[in-house]
């Protein structure tokens, strides 16, 4: 029979004997996620033209198509904005989405000052407000610039979309966590470009990579008069607007 | 010093010590770094994130097997159009040609961009779909694949351009002048001296309006009881026709 005493002296040396059993351990090392394709090496942006959008909005639908978002228009990763500049100065902005196929009946056009769109996604910020304040460390910014959710970590606490400043995220209501645009990543590692770029019918999305000078992106920024959402929060986003006015916010 | 400490703190402060100890051991010793290092964590995201599934083959795919209509489009204003904008997601398509990529036929679908709307950009192509010729389906006269507005003959438009204009908007653009109209060519050397034909009577319309007509995509009218003291065109303007002008 072991007394206590023994018990306990002999169960301390499991401590630091176990640390040895450490070293055999197998670590996780994972294969990168696509042959041949190295993130450091990429740091992925977006460009939009606000001259060219025509607010169709199959944007919004080919987004929906790809990544599985719910064809509710509450939940959306990317979606368009109307902004109405009247004379008197006041602005009224809406979702496009929410009114599709109704055009132009609400107001006359004589007390309309300019109005245009403004498509919105998130805009993978170099300081991502909504990853500081993630409690279980669910969301993380790639190497190649692209903030992306752990759905099996997120615990669906709603803090990161009260924190997003450009309210580019949402729950999920299928997987209950949150969700937002991922710059279609399974597309962009393979060389694809993100799905609402590929159908917009005026090119008025310009994806690319902003480490390389050869494309369109860089370009973009080189020849349009560039703008970002909310530059006063220092968040850096990623999107770029071209001759964006100032009352977009 | 150490033997004023009365013995049984003394044991309390070993175990308390062997604890911590205990604790951090376990923390950075025995646990292995992937457990506690996110990086695993990312990793996987990354992983999962990457192997979802593409529903948009992409701009250039289509053209392996559709040369004709990449030909067609990569001609036409429509030339910066991915396929996909109009025909919808089509990697399943690509796996297995069975599966067809939807066709919009409808009004309604070119309407999304084509409809007027203040907010839209000048020089964007723009109707109103409730005066452009309405309840024809937009392939009628325009082919998706290159589309041009619809043109009267030079020839007639060069003076009529007021009746080409409105008269391509209208259920009659695909009508050519010279269906309704014959010119004598001496009314193209002096104009006022020989003036064109024009139909002189019901009959002339009943020649596709007609019940028994056999054109098809034309609306019927029995021509026994719809207005039979008036000639059609007291009515209705040929050159903009029915519908338009009573909802107008």
């Amino acid at each position: 029979m072991i007394d206590r005493r023994k018990f306990l002296k002999k169960a301390i040396w499991f401590i630091p004997a176990a640390g040895l059993f450490r070293h055999f351990v197998k670590e996780g090392h994972a294969k990168p996620a696509t042959e041949g394709y190295d993130p450091a090496n990429h740091l992925y942006g977006m460009g939009i033209d606000i001259d060219k959008c025509i607010g169709c909005g199959r944007c919004v639908e080919a987004c929906k198509t790809e990544n599985n978002v719910p064809k509710e228009p509450f939940f959306t990763r990317t979606w368009v904005e109307r902004y109405t500049i009247k004379k008197d100065g006041s602005v009224e902005v809406e979702n496009i989405e929410s009114r599709k196929g109704k055009v132009g009946e609400k107001t006359t056009e004589a007390d309309v000052l300019r109005s245009f769109f403004v498509p919105k996604l998130c805009n993978q910020c170099e300081h991502p407000p909504c990853v500081q304040v993630c409690p279980v460390n669910a969301t993380f910014s790639t190497e190649d610039g692209v903030v992306l959710v752990d759905s099996k970590r997120c615990i669906g606490c709603r803090y990161c979309i009260q924190a997003c400043p450009y309210g580019a995220r949402y729950l999920h209501p299928e997987t209950r966590t949150a969700d937002k645009c991922t710059f279609c990543y399974h597309r962009i590692v393979k060389g694809l470009l993100p799905a609402c770029v590929e159908v917009c019918p005026t090119q008025a999305r310009i994806f690319g990579d902003l480490r390389s000078m050869a494309s369109r992106l860089v370009r973009f920024k080189r020849t349009k008069r560039i703008h970002v959402l909310k530059a006063h929060l220092n968040t850096e986003p990623k999107v770029y607007y071209g001759n964006l006015d100032g009352e977009v916010r | 010093m150490l033997k004023k400490i009365p013995e049984q703190i003394k044991r309390l402060a070993i175990v308390i010590a062997s604890l911590i100890a205990a604790v951090i051991t376990v923390r950075y010793v025995v646990l292995p770094s992937s457990l506690i290092d996110m990086q695993f964590h990312h990793r996987s995201t990354v992983e999962r994130e990457v192997a979802k599934n593409i529903a948009f083959a992409g701009a250039t795919v289509c053209g392996t097997c559709h040369v004709d209509q990449m030909a067609k489009k990569s001609k036409g204003y429509h030339k910066n159009v991915n396929c996909e904008t109009c025909h919808g997601a089509a990697q399943t398509h690509i796996e297995n040609p069975a599966n067809k990529p939807s066709a919009p036929r409808g009004r309604e679908f070119c309407a999304f961009c084509h409809a007027y709307d203040p907010s839209r950009p000048t020089g964007f192509p723009q109707i109103n779909p409730v005066v452009h010729n309405p309840l024809k389906p937009c392939t009628t006269c325009h082919s998706p694949h290159d589309p041009v507005p619809t043109e009267a003959p030079r020839e007639c438009s060069a003076c009529h351009a007021q009746i080409a204009n409105i008269k391509s908007a209208s259920p009659h653009a695909l009508i050519g002048c010279t269906t309704c109209h014959t010119a004598p060519a001496q009314h193209k050397i002096s104009p006022r001296s020989v003036a064109p034909t024009k139909p002189e009577s019901r009959e002339f319309c009943a020649k596709c309006h007609a019940k028994e007509a056999n054109r098809k995509d034309a609306p019927k009218i029995d021509f026994a009881s719809h207005g039979e003291r008036f000639l059609c065109w007291e009515c209705h303007y040929p050159h903009l026709p029915e519908r338009s002008a009573t909802k107008r």
